[in-house]
């Protein structure tokens, strides 16, 4: 009864200084049964239609990855000698891009797997939504590695099988790692995205009209009846998943952090970047994650189930992951300049500040370490569209923070000699939009044709999913009567 | 829980309204000594599933993760051990063949992906999933099962099942309505 008495109390909540606070409002709007949870998600699939303006971005989300499939195919037939990356640089744009997708990925696992066993209720209604947002980006994350092999039908050479070669991996490098991080965290994200689905495939199923959708849900529901022994199965796995991806989610960008960190330029050979490279990728996950469902929760009408509570709590998380990158960047700048007596890390910090990419290194400063000291007023964690704006922002830093590390110490590494300098060509530009586009065209598929609220999790968290009571208590049937 | 031919009839199905009274009408039927059922309902109820007699000792998704996981591991350290020591060894300055350290993180990946892989498919299979026909999709309205409605089904080979008896027994719960199952 507890619960049930604390949500009421919610529905009244305080309003001080003309705004609502937001721990007050409930996770699900007030006066929603399982069945208006069940239509109103599985009516954005089956029943609503397609709203215009779903066409409309697909059409560009698309026309992007018209344009991906024609730097990949001019790539394919004249190989990466169309990037800009050359010696000193040899890994830039691609990796770059690389290393921020994977990034953007993390949030989803942080929030379905991390804040599942911190048993935080409200990433319910997101973690389908940020989860998939993870299958993709690490899609488009893999594509650079594996079309900068400039054979990418031999990418499979990356991993270990047995040829006529007589060849292996070198298991001792870090490049080898995150060919087995990587390729785990997809397969495993992908096993929990599909398998939190089944029980709402299975409600789509039941609901679908044209037999033709009845088909493909029933398939892909495999069969899911609802059985408690099934739940009970299902629960166990769930959780163990999540008890798995989280030491997983941390090792990937950790790994992904050695193939710098083993390396020997400065500014690579550093022991804080597993650490400082996952706050980071968790501070751009969640900003991508609010950057989608700020407009998606508007244009499906899902602010019922979205609540001003969700918003507030990511931007939360964002200032703290801000201010841990914030945090490492001075260590960095300090264990380069004032404590580790290098003088090459003390030349690279400089040049990073002052060099020919110093613009880059200021405005990344000020979209990642300025920017998220907005968040501390709640009035504008509570803004939307600032937050949207603010988002981006921090997008745009993360994206600039990787091409730093890798800009800036290749072209200006121990030898002056060997210096040069990096620009990226229409292709790579190309090539970077166009994962943009992919990644949008295949979040707007996935909100049309897949529930993007668990409408079984969701329902957990209203009090009538609890019995009330147990027989062997004795007043059950009281209780019953009452409720 | 496969279904066998000489049950031409699967059970006989209740339908209910609320968690609550699943709940009841579960603990009701153990108690009154039947054994062979199972509750629908839209999301887990843990009282549910202890109610209807499963218990957490009947679950061994765990132990098939567990499993995986230890193989997992083995296989990630052997693969890696056999491919720098023994199939391709190389030479890079004196140092060792097999340094465990640096097998650290392959070993780690590869436990954890065949344990999740184990939970998962485990789950699927003991589950007995894909199973595209079930006996208990012929009832009506049991399409609810996935919404907002909760069905206890008391199944034809629990040796305690007499149809005539157990209807009356389910109708004397309160449901909203008991049908039969054909097989």
């Amino acid at each position: 009864m507890s619960a049930f008495q604390e949500t009421e109390l919610r529905q009244a909540p305080p309003v001080t200084k003309g705004y609502i606070d937001p721990s007050f409002v409930p996770m699900i709007a007030p006066g929603h049964t399982f069945n208006t949870i069940t239509e109103k998600i599985s009516n954005i699939v089956l029943e609503n239609g397609t709203p215009n303006w779903w066409f409309g971005a697909l059409l560009v989300g698309a026309s992007f990855v018209v344009v991906l499939v024609f730097a990949l195919t001019v790539l394919v037939f004249k190989g990466i000698g169309i990037w800009g990356n050359n010696q000193p640089t040899a890994w830039a744009w691609a990796i770059t891009n690389f290393v921020w997708w994977i990034g953007i990925g993390h949030a989803g696992t942080l929030i379905s797997a991390i804040l599942f066993l911190l048993k935080q209720e409200w990433r319910n209604s997101i973690n389908r939504f940020s989860e998939a947002m993870t299958i993709f980006a690490v899609m488009c994350a893999g594509m650079f590695p594996i079309f900068h092999t400039g054979r990418p039908w031999l990418a499979y050479w990356l991993f270990p099988l047995p040829n006529t070669m007589g060849v292996w991996p070198q298991f001792k490098s870090p490049l080898v790692w995150d060919v087995f991080a990587v390729s785990t965290y997809f397969t495993l994200s992908l096993v929990y995205w599909y398998l939190g689905m089944v029980p709402d495939f299975g409600t789509l199923r039941d609901r679908a009209r044209k037999p033709i959708l009845q088909k493909i849900y029933g398939f892909v529901a495999l069969g899911w009846r609802g059985s408690s022994r099934h739940w009970s199965r299902y629960e166990t796995a769930y959780l163990l998943l999540a008890g798995l991806c989280t030491p997983l989610v941390l090792s990937v960008h950790s790994v992904v952090s050695m193939d710098f960190a083993v390396g020997i330029v400065p500014g690579w050979h550093s022991t804080i970047f597993p650490p400082y490279f996952v706050a980071g990728a968790v501070y751009s996950g969640f900003a991508l994650v609010l950057t989608l469902v700020i407009p998606a929760r508007r244009l499906f009408g899902l602010k019922d189930f979205i609540t001003q509570r969700h918003i507030d709590n990511m931007g939360k998380v964002m200032l703290a992951m801000g201010l841990v990158v914030g945090y490492s960047y001075c260590f960095e700048a300090f264990f380069a300049l004032a404590y580790a007596g290098d003088k090459y890390e003390h030349f690279m910090m400089m040049n990073r500040m002052f060099g020919p990419y110093a613009t880059f290194y200021w405005i990344l400063i000020l979209c990642n370490v300025i920017t998220p000291q907005f968040l501390w007023w709640r009035k504008i964690r509570n803004n939307t569209i600032i937050l949207f704006i603010l988002t981006i922002v921090i997008n745009i830093g993360m994206w600039l923070e990787r091409f730093e590390i890798i800009a800036v110490s290749l072209t200006r590494d121990y030898l002056p000699s060997s210096w040069g300098y990096f620009k990226p060509t229409i292709f790579d530009m190309m090539t970077f939009a166009g994962t943009l586009g992919f990644f949008f065209s295949m979040m707007l598929l996935f909100m049309r044709g897949m529930p993007m609220i668990p409408m079984y999790e969701l329902k957990m968290i209203l009090p009538a999913s609890r019995p009330i009571g147990h027989p062997e208590q004795g007043s059950f049937e009281e209780e019953v009567m009452s409720a | 829980m496969k279904q066998k031919k000489k049950y031409p009839i699967y059970g006989v199905m209740a339908e209910f309204d609320s968690a609550t009274a699943i709940m009841v009408a579960a603990q009701k039927a153990h108690d009154a000594g039947y054994r062979v059922m199972e509750a629908y309902t839209p999301f887990p109820i843990e009282e549910v599933t202890e109610a209807i007699g499963f218990h957490r000792k009947d679950n061994k998704v765990a132990l098939a993760c567990l499993i995986g996981g230890l193989l997992g591991g083995t296989g990630g350290y052997t693969l890696a051990s056999c491919a720098a020591g023994v199939w391709f060894p190389l030479n890079i300055a004196g140092r060792p063949f097999i340094p465990w350290p640096m097998f650290i993180p392959v070993t780690f990946e590869s436990t954890i992906l065949i344990a999740g892989l184990s939970a998962g498919i485990g789950m699927l299979v003991m589950n007995g999933l894909p199973s595209p026909y079930h006996p208990v999709f012929n009832v009506p309205g049991f399409s609810l099962a996935t919404n907002d409605r909760f069905f206890l089904c008391i199944e034809a080979r629990d040796p305690k099942y007499d149809e005539s008896v157990v209807t009356e027994f389910l109708n004397s719960l309160n449901p909203r309505e008991v049908t039969r199952v054909e097989g």
